[in-house]
C-alpha cells in the first residue's frame, strides 16, 4: 500500500495543482468580490468534487484508458508526474495550460515508450472534444446571457433581491460545477492509475460499496480538496478581482456554462439517455476547465455585440492544444528511459 | 458572506428600508415645495408653522441612511454596487438637507421679494420639485429597471436647463428691470434664486452618477 501511495504522489500532486487552480474557476469572482466566503466555498468544492469523481469519474476515465493503458505503477506514477510538471512550468512561464492535455500528451509519450499504437480515432476524438469544449461553452453562456437578461428585464428584479438570487445561485452552480469538475478530471489525476492498482471492495457503513478505481477516484477527490484548501484562496482572489472583471450575475454564467459543458463531456447516464433516444452523445473526454470558462467569457462578449474581445486569448488557448501535449510527451518519454534505465523499473 | 446568512431574506429589509427612505425624500421635496410657495405667496403664519416638518423629514432620512449603510456592511450584501448605493443614498440626503437649510433661512433672513418675481420664483420652485421627483424615479429605476434610468436623466436634465433660465431670468430682473434702491436686497434676492436653483443643479449631478452606476450593473 505505501509502495503504491508512492508511487500515485505523482498523481496527488497533478490533483492537488487542480484543487488550486481550477477551483478558482467556480467560485473565483464569488469570493473574490466577497458574495461566498472562502471557507463556504472551499467545503462545498471538496464535498462535490469527491462526489462527482466517485460517482460520475468512470466515464472519460475509460477514453483515458483506451488511449493507453499504462500497465505498470512505475509507468503510471512517470506518466502523471510528465504532466504535473508540464502543468507546473508552463503555469510558471505563465502559458495557458490544461491538465486535460498534459495527461494526454503524457499518456501518448508512454505509448511511444512502450511501442504501442496509439488509436488513432481515440486521439481525434479526444482533440475534437478539446475544440469542442470552448465554443460549445461559449454558446452556453450566449444563451444563458440572453435567458438571464431577459428574465431580470421582464420580471424588474430589484437590485438586492437580485444580489441573493446571486449568491444562492452561485453556491448551487459552484456546487453543480465542483460535481461536474471531479467527474470529468478526476480521470486526469488518478485515471493512469487505474489498470496498475488493484484494491480491494470498500464497504462503507454497509450501505455502499466503493470499487477499485471509485477508491482511487476518491483519494484524487481529496488531493483536489487538498490543493482547494491550501493554495485556492490566493488564485481565487486574483481570479475575482484583478484577472477578469465581471459581475456576479456574469460570473453566474459562466460557472454555469463551462460546468454543464464539463458535465456533458463526463455523465455517463445522460449519454445513456441520448443514445437510448436516438440522439448524437457527446464523447466522455477530460476537458479543460480553465478553457470552458474562457469560452464562457467570450460567448458573454459575443452576445453583448463582440466589443472588447482580446483574440490573443483565442490564439494561446489554439497553442495550447499543441505545446501541451507535445511538452509533456516529451518529458513522459525521457522520463520512462530514466525509469527503466536509472532505477531498473519495468514501466510497460 | 455565511451560508446561513446567504438564503436568509435580508434583501427585503433592506429594500423596504429604501423604499421607506426614498418616500421620506419625496415628502420633504413635497414639503419644500409647499413651504416655499407659501413663503413667496406672503402666507408666513402657515410657513412658520409648518417650519418643524422638514427638520422632523430630515432627522428621519438621516436614521433610514444610517440604517442601510450599516446593514450593507452588516450583511455584506450588493458588494459590487455598495459603493454606488451609499453615494447615490448620501447625495441624495444632502438635498433634503439642503432643503431644510434654505427653508430655515428664509424664516430667519426674511429676504425681500418684489410681488412682480412671484410668478417666476414659482415656476422655479415648479421646476427644482420636478427635477427632484425624476431624480427619485430615476434612483427607483437604478434598482429594479435599468433601462428607465436614461429616460428619466433626460428629465431630470431638461428641468434642470429649464430651472437654469428661469434663475437668469429672475437676475436678470433684479439687476437690470426692477426698481430696487438697496443693492443688498439685490444681491439677497440674487442668493435665494441661486440656493433654489441649486437643489436641480445637484439633482443633475445625482442623477448622472446613478447613470453611470446603472451602466455598471448591466450582466
Amino acid at each position: 500500500m505505501i509502495n503504491a501511495l508512492f508511487f500515485m504522489s505523482s498523481g496527488l500532486f497533478l490533483g492537488w495543482s487542480l484543487g488550486a487552480n481550477d477551483a478558482a474557476n467556480l467560485f473565483g469572482t464569488a469570493v473574490g468580490t466577497k458574495m461566498v466566503k472562502f471557507k463556504t466555498a472551499a467545503i462545498i468544492i471538496s464535498v462535490f468534487v469527491i462526489i462527482g469523481a466517485v460517482i460520475s469519474g468512470a466515464g472519460a476515465s475509460h477514453t483515458l484508458g483506451a488511449l493507453g493503458k499504462v500497465s505498470e505503477l512505475p509507468g503510471a506514477f512517470i506518466v502523471a508526474l510528465a504532466a504535473a510538471l508540464t502543468v507546473f512550468g508552463m503555469t510558471n512561464y505563465g502559458l495557458p495550460v490544461s491538465t486535460s492535455q498534459s495527461i494526454v500528451g503524457a499518456i501518448i509519450g508512454w505509448n511511444l515508450f512502450a511501442n504501442i499504437t496509439t488509436d488513432i480515432n481515440v486521439l481525434s476524438k479526444i482533440v475534437g472534444t478539446w475544440v469542442l469544449c470552448p465554443v460549445l461553452s461559449a454558446l452556453f453562456a450566449a444563451l444563458f446571457y440572453f435567458l438571464f437578461s431577459k428574465t431580470i428585464f421582464k420580471f424588474k428584479i430589484h437590485l438586492l433581491k437580485l444580489d441573493q438570487y446571486t449568491r444562492i445561485g452561485l453556491i448551487l452552480v459552484g456546487a453543480f460545477g465542483a460535481y461536474s469538475l471531479g467527474a470529468n478530471n478526476i480521470a486526469n489525476v488518478m485515471g493512469v492509475f487505474t489498470t496498475s492498482v488493484n484494491l480491494p471492495p470498500l464497504s462503507i457503513g454497509g450501505f455502499f460499496t466503493l470499487s477499485s478505481t471509485q477508491q482511487l477516484f476518491m483519494l484524487g477527490g481529496i488531493s483536489i480538496s487538498v490543493g482547494v484548501f491550501t493554495y485556492s484562496k490566493r488564485v481565487m482572489m486574483t481570479v475575482g478581482t484583478s484577472i477578469y472583471k465581471i459581475t456576479p450575475v456574469a460570473a453566474l454564467i459562466v460557472v454555469l456554462s463551462s460546468s454543464t459543458v464539463l458535465f456533458l463531456f463526463a455523465s455517463e447516464s445522460l449519454k445513456i439517455w441520448l443514445t437510448s433516444r436516438g440522439l448524437p452523445s457527446f464523447p466522455l473526454v477530460p476537458v479543460s476547465s480553465s478553457q470552458a470558462v474562457v469560452g464562457a467569457v467570450l460567448g458573454i462578449g459575443l452576445a453583448k455585440g463582440g466589443r472588447n474581445i482580446n483574440l490573443s486569448v483565442l490564439r494561446n488557448i489554439g497553442l495550447g492544444w499543441v505545446v501541451t501535449p507535445l511538452t509533456s510527451a516529451v518529458i513522459s518519454y525521457i522520463s520512462l528511459f530514466f525509469m527503466q534505465n536509472v532505477f531498473l523499473l519495468n514501466v510497460y | 458572506m455565511s451560508l446561513k446568512n446567504i438564503f436568509t431574506n435580508h434583501a427585503q429589509e433592506l429594500e423596504n428600508d429604501i423604499n421607506k427612505y426614498l418616500e421620506v425624500v419625496s415628502n420633504s421635496n413635497m414639503v419644500f415645495h409647499r413651504d416655499s410657495l407659501n413663503f413667496i405667496k406672503g402666507n408666513i403664519e402657515v410657513f412658520e408653522n409648518s417650519l418643524d416638518e422638514i427638520s422632523t423629514l430630515e432627522n428621519s432620512a438621516d436614521d433610514y441612511q444610517k440604517e442601510i449603510k450599516y446593514k450593507l456592511y452588516k450583511y455584506m450584501l450588493i458588494p459590487e454596487a455598495r459603493g454606488d448605493v451609499l453615494s447615490l443614498l448620501e447625495n441624495i440626503d444632502n438635498i433634503v438637507d439642503h432643503m431644510k437649510k434654505l427653508l430655515v433661512q428664509l424664516s430667519m433672513e426674511n429676504p425681500y421679494i418684489p410681488e412682480r418675481l412671484n410668478e417666476d420664483f414659482e415656476e422655479l420652485i415648479e421646476l427644482v420639485s420636478e427635477s427632484v421627483d425624476y431624480l427619485i424615479k430615476c434612483i427607483r429605476a437604478y434598482f429594479r429597471n435599468i433601462s428607465m434610468v436614461n429616460e428619466y436623466v433626460n428629465k431630470v436634465d431638461f428641468y434642470e436647463h429649464e430651472a437654469d433660465k428661469i434663475e437668469e431670468r429672475i437676475k436678470r430682473k433684479v439687476f437690470n428691470e426692477l426698481d430696487l434702491k438697496e443693492f443688498s436686497k439685490k444681491v439677497h434676492i440674487r442668493y435665494f434664486v441661486e440656493k433654489i436653483a441649486e437643489i436641480s443643479d445637484r439633482a443633475e449631478t445625482i442623477s448622472e452618477i446613478t447613470s453611470v452606476a446603472a451602466i455598471k450593473r448591466r450582466i
